[in-house]
């Protein structure tokens, strides 16, 4: 397959490019719900139009009323978001949970999937335990308890995690924290007792939860793929929104980039526009390099991962640690390049700063995947 | 099947019954190579082989059309054929500044003619090109060259100096950029073809770094090149080198090629047992902007044989291509440790990691530096304004 939209696809990213930058432009979304301290921090408004648009359902099978396409059409719409700053539950909802539930069974996926696909319902992912994304060490415990499960454990940003209808929570039924064995997923609805939130705002102005699950009672339906056996719908969940995470990230990039370059066109001192100086003109030239490679990798991660490749994973790594760098710099570089006025608050690059400091944490940062690659190469 | 699930059975067939084992592992540098020639000598009986297999076959330039010496492959099976050759790790058979550089070129600009002399002769490797454009005052600044072609009627007579040469000293014809109206900067430059032999011609190999001398300074004094051997327009050459620059930053770039990353690490537990851990980490980040920039490698081909790549693209290749390959070899050495440094021992295979090391500096100079690729993506692509 080549590495580069087919007509289809090009098709969808001018719709999508269009419809976010008109309904998910920054100053109708990311400001206007910070500006009022959105309990959510995003609008249900646009979910919904978004459902209108079919993105909602974009990995979701035909056969359970989504549109049945890929990761590369989801970071289609992904990077869109990311160049919009977009607060939308996309990612988690319609990315993560929907590859999760792609695993569940035909009772848990009609339950959730058509309030996904409308833009009713919103879904989060319960993953990490602990300030950095350590999937690898699972403590949350889910026991036996009648025909179903009580599950126990304290789990840390979870993005949307107050706002969601459902919260795919990753826990141990068995084995110790450390092991790759033991471990299962379940769909736990919003109002399952036991179930509390401390909701918090990010520097993104997104909103995470630090969750409790103190004996939160659950069927035996609400587990996703097999008991003890979850490791692999986990697996497979994280490298979805690994992708998924720097697809947006590209967007970030290339909204950062475009910000600034066209600043550098724009902005006159010592006579000359400032994007004369071959100071700046090459550290422009470079960060561009680096954005097309990081969208190259995504792309590749993409393909691979709809491929059900062997090296998907390995890819999904990649593609999040050199995203992570390169969106990294784009931020880092448009504020330095904008000068006083990009520590404004009323100018957008810092926001695009802010958006890159939580993505890049997001599912593991470029460290992590860095060392998860050398891990995955044998040394 | 279809056409092309038979074609790669077909090729990894062919491949398995002509390439020998022993061009299934990598070259040990430029030396190792076969560049073909009019006094082309083979470093083995497997070289020979696999050659003239890939010769008869038309697979030194498989993408090229039959009646210059080509396969004829379409561009899904030129990608079918690297694949089966990268997956064997083939060695290429033939390296040349006719096939990287001068063969695009004449395939853009040359005459039916010119084609089915030069591109046969160059497909079948029989006479090695080198690359005439660099002067001592003309590097980066390559439109200020003063070499010049004085117009005698049915000749040209050509005065003045090339440097940086590569192999001029064992090349058979030269691609040569030469002033021919001295009042035009860009449009007085011809793009002519000449016999190393011709009288007047004469090279001085210069030493390099790595121990190696595969370039030269290249002097004309009142070399006679018939009228016809030019490419394009008169006077016009600018276009043709320009292009051909093109091909050659994507030669250099490494964009073909997919196994950056490889080794370093298991070399690095072979030599330390344990693992330093900061070099480990940068090993690591090596790692994923290797493997991130094989997938830009493969999107820009993938790119640019529909025409969707920018035109500046390959400079943005190159730049990023080249840095890493430097990097790579830092890496490469630091983990070899003192092994590394060893500079003619047979354990060491002549030094290999250190002279590969140290060519590769070369990588960010020739065919342009990193600096000038900068200048022209951030003209160019980002559209920046002045300089
Ligand atoms: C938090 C804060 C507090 C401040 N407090 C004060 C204060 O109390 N009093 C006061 O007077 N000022 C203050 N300043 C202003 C500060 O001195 C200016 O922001 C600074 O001098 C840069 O000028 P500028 O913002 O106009 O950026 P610009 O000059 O527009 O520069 C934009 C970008 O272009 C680059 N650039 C500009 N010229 C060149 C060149 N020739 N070559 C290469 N690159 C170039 C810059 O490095 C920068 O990256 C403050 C700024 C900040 C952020
Ligand atoms: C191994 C090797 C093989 C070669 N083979 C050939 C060959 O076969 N044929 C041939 O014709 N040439 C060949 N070259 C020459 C090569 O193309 C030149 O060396 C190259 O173009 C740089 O020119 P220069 O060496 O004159 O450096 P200079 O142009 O003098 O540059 C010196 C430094 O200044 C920087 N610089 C120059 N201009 C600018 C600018 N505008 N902005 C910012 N920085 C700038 C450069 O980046 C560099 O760092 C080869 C070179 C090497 C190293």
């Amino acid at each position: 397959m080549p590495l580069y939209h087919d007509d289809d696809q090009t098709m969808l990213a001018d719709t999508a490019s269009q419809f976010m930058a008109e309904e998910g432009a920054i100053a109708k979304q990311l400001r206007h719900w910070r500006d009022r301290e959105c309990k959510d921090g995003f609008g249900h408004a646009l979910w919904k139009q978004m459902a209108e648009m079919g993105f909602t359902g974009i990995l979701v099978p035909e056969a359970d009323g989504g549109l049945g396409m890929g990761h590369v059409e989801a970071g289609i719409v992904l990077e869109e978001i990311g160049r919009n700053l977009t607060p939308s539950p996309f990612l988690t909802s319609s990315v993560i949970a929907a590859s999760a539930l792609g695993q569940a069974s035909d009772d848990l996926r009609g339950r959730y999937l058509p309030g996904l696909i409308a833009g009713d319902s919103v879904f989060a992912v319960a993953i990490d335990e602990g300030a950095k994304h350590r999937p690898e060490r699972i403590a949350t415990r889910a026991e036996k308890s009648g025909n179903g499960f009580r599950l126990s454990g304290r789990k840390d940003f979870v993005v949307q995690g107050a706002s969601a209808d459902m919260i795919v929570v990753a826990a141990r039924t068995s084995g110790a924290e450390d092991d790759a064995d033991g471990v299962t997923l379940f769909a736990v609805p919003k109002d399952a007792a036991g179930l509390d939130h401390d909701a918090v705002r990010l520097v993104d102005s997104s909103m995470a939860s630090h969750l409790t699950l103190d004996g939160v009672e659950l069927d035996g339906d609400a587990v996703i793929g097999e008991v003890d056996g979850g490791r692999e719908v986990l697996s497979r969940m994280i490298d979805a929104g690994r992708v998924g995470a720097a697809a947006e990230g590209v967007g970030v990039a290339r909204g950062a980039m475009a910000m600034t370059v066209d600043y550098l066109k724009q902005r006159k001192q010592f006579g000359k526009l400032i994007g004369e100086f071959q100071a700046l003109q090459h550290r422009a030239a470079h960060l561009y390099s680096e954005v097309e490679i990081a969208r190259a990798v995504t792309i590749k991660a993409q393909q691979l991962l709809d491929a059900g490749a062997q090296n998907a994973s390995l890819m999904a790594s990649v593609a999040k640690a050199k995203v992570g760098k390169a969106a990294s710099l784009a931020v880092k570089e448009g504020v330095q390049m904008h000068g006083g006025i990009g520590m404004t608050d009323e100018y957008d690059i810092g926001l695009y700063m802010k958006r890159d400091r939580a993505l890049a944490e997001f599912l593991g940062d470029a460290h992590y995947h860095a060392g998860r690659v050398a891990e995955l190469s044998g040394y | 099947m279809s056409d092309l699930e038979s074609f790669r059975a077909e090729t990894r067939a062919w491949l398995e019954a002509n390439c020998p084992a022993e061009m299934r592992e990598p070259a040990q540098g430029e030396d190792d190579a076969y560049w073909g020639g009019r006094n082309a000598t083979f470093q083995s009986e497997a070289q020979k082989a696999w050659f003239e297999a890939c010769r008869d076959k038309g697979y030194t330039v498989p993408a090229w059309p039959r009646e210059y010496g080509g396969a004829g492959l379409s561009p899904p099976e030129a990608k079918i054929l690297r694949e089966e050759m990268a997956r064997i790790n083939a060695r290429s058979p033939l390296s040349s500044f006719g096939i990287w550089m001068l063969g695009p070129a004449l395939l853009k600009f040359g005459t039916e003619e010119q084609k089915r002399k030069y591109l046969n002769e160059i497909a079948r490797g029989e006479i090695r090109w080198c690359q005439g454009y660099s002067e001592p005052g003309s590097g980066s600044d390559l439109v200020s060259l003063q070499t010049f072609g004085e117009d005698k009627g049915d000749h040209w007579v050509v005065n003045g100096q090339k440097i940086w040469t590569s192999y001029a000293d064992k090349a058979d014809w030269i691609f040569c950029l030469v002033r021919t109206d001295k009042t035009n900067k860009y449009q007085g430059i011809t793009f002519m073809l000449f016999d190393m032999a011709s009288p007047g011609v004469s090279t001085k190999p210069i030493l390099l770094i790595s121990g190696n001398s595969p370039f030269c300074e290249t002097f004309f004094d009142d070399v006679k090149v018939p009228k016809d051997q030019f490419v394009g327009e008169i006077n016009r050459g600018w276009d043709v080198a320009k292009y051909l620059l093109g091909h050659e930053r994507e030669m250099i770039s490494g964009a073909d090629n997919s196994e950056r990353g490889a080794g370093i690490g298991a070399m690095l537990k072979r030599q330390a047992g344990e693992m330093d851990p900061v070099l480990r980490a940068e090993l690591a980040m090596f790692d994923v902007d290797a493997l991130a920039f094989s997938a830009m490698g493969e999107k820009f081909l993938d790119e640019v044989k529909v025409g969707k790549a920018h035109p500046a693209q390959p400079n943005m290749m190159k730049y990023a291509g080249t840095e890493l390959n430097k990097r790579r070899h830092e890496l490469v050495m630091a983990a070899g440790g003192s092994a590394a440094l060893e500079w003619d021992s047979e354990e060491s295979r002549g030094g290999s990691a250190a002279r590969s090391w140290l060519r590769t500096k070369a990588n960010s100079i020739e065919g342009g530096t990193s600096e000038v690729m900068l200048n022209v993506i951030a003209k160019r692509i980002l559209e920046l304004p002045g300089a």
